[in-house]
């Protein structure tokens, strides 16, 4: 049950190469997913132009709930390439996990708390810097004595508590979904005939759940990414 | 051992800054190339249609405007030419009416004419019976009176009577 992670010392960095392998898996599929799509583009739209033209205004609709599209605009794309790679991301490791010699290789690249962790560390970031780009370093640096001035460690405490919660709960909502998996699968299952039989509706379930848990999570991965850079970039409250 | 898998997740322990560096690299070449393949073209091809859309509008619109014109127009003419046809009737029938009295007047002189010459006619018949009447009345009185006076003549101056009846005759002749 307890898998190894392939770690590897690069230039004093460590990777662990099944992020590294899931990560690429996940972002080529995005890519390969997208490009074919949009490949005979039409001003009739078919088929999978319709679904991607129904996700573009998925995005459009979450981002206009939060700020209006003068400012938001600029944040189609991010929120687009964000909620399709860790919809794909969430889903991956939902069919199979692979092990190879005790160490697990196949697996949600957001099943790793240090993926979703950089993530919403980049979000955050991003909306720091949006902040700064859109109102100016004053205007910037007095929303946080607002709307009173005592309040700047909450403040500061925020920003960090921002980063930590996006991050944590995709990884703890798709890390518990496969561990529950792999236990129904690696645990039930091996415990004979018997288990195997108990084994098959759970997991059936669960994996359902996991399809819903995982479109949800990326739903609001977006929409919270939305909220925040909503809540540095415009004007008033 | 399932503890042990649970607590220490699927981080296999130590700092990975190499798969932060990674997802950070990886994300944002995807973000690029997803702009510059897919959500680029898409977004243009989004806005294209909408300003298909909104020139097609236009277009209705401005044809619309223009059958209502038209429709205008084409009301407009039908209106004129009924009128015209109304004028045209009136007018024939007018004329109509006008030809009518033209052509009894014409019959009534004309009947006038024929009435007053039949009239002048019979006048000049009536005139030449009397004559040839008064004529013959003449002739019959002096035939009788020649009867009456030849009971009294003799037989030369009968004789004589005749020669000169048949002179005159022959004169006449």
């Amino acid at each position: 049950m307890h898998h190894e992670a392939p770690i590897k010392e690069f230039l004093g960095l460590n990777f662990n190469l099944s992020n590294v392998l899931m990560i690429t898996v996940a972002s080529a599929i995005v890519f390969i997913i997208a490009l074919l799509s949009t490949r005979r583009l039409a001003m009739k739209p078919t088929g999978m132009q319709n679904f991607f033209e129904w996700i573009m205004d998925f995005v459009k609709n979450i981002i206009n709930s939060t700020m209006d599209w003068k400012t938001g605009g600029r944040f189609h794309i991010l929120g687009l390439t964000l909620i399709m790679y860790i919809f794909v991301s969430n889903m991956l490791g939902l069919p199979f996990a692979i092990t190879y010699d005790h160490t697990l290789w196949w697996k949600s690249p957001t099943a790793d708390p240090v993926i979703t962790l950089t993530l919403a560390a980049m979000v955050v970031g991003l909306s720091h810097y949006y902040g700064v780009k859109l109102k100016g370093v004053g205007e910037y640096g007095r929303d946080f004595i607002r709307p009173m001035p005592f309040l700047f460690p909450l403040k500061i405490i925020e920003e960090f508590a921002n980063t930590l919660t996006l991050g944590l709960r995709l990884y703890g909502n798709i890390y518990a979904g496969e561990i529950l998996l792999t236990l129904l699968v690696g645990g039930l299952a091996h415990a004979g005939v018997g288990g195997m039989l108990a084994a098959i509706i759970p997991t059936l379930v669960w994996q359902g759940f996991s399809i819903f848990v995982g479109s949800i999570q990326a739903f609001i991965f977006c929409m919270l990414t939305m909220v925040y850079m909503a809540h540095k970039v415009s004007q008033d409250h | 051992m399932l503890t042990n898998s649970l607590v220490l997740g699927a981080a296999g322990g130590g700092f990975n800054g190499g798969d932060i560096l990674y997802q950070l690299i990886m994300f944002i070449i995807l973000l690029a190339l997803l702009k510059k393949f897919a959500w680029g073209p898409l977004m243009g091809i989004m806005q294209q249609r909408e300003e298909h859309i909104a020139s097609e509008i236009q277009a209705a619109e401005e044809s619309r405007t223009e059958a209502k014109k038209l429709l205008e127009e084409q009301r407009n003419l039908l209106k004129e030419a009924r009128t015209e046809a109304q004028g045209l009737i009136e007018n024939a029938k007018k004329q109509g009416d006008v030809q009518r009295e033209e052509i009894v007047a014409a019959a009534r002189t004309e009947s006038e004419r024929i009435k007053e010459s039949a009239k002048l006619e019979i006048e000049q018949q009536k005139e030449q019976a009397v004559a040839a009447i008064r004529e013959q009345v003449a002739s019959l009185s002096v035939l009788i009176a020649s009867k009456v006076i030849e009971k009294e003549l003799s037989a030369a101056d009968q004789e004589k009577l005749i020669n000169e009846y048949i002179q005159e005759a022959g004169e006449k002749r």
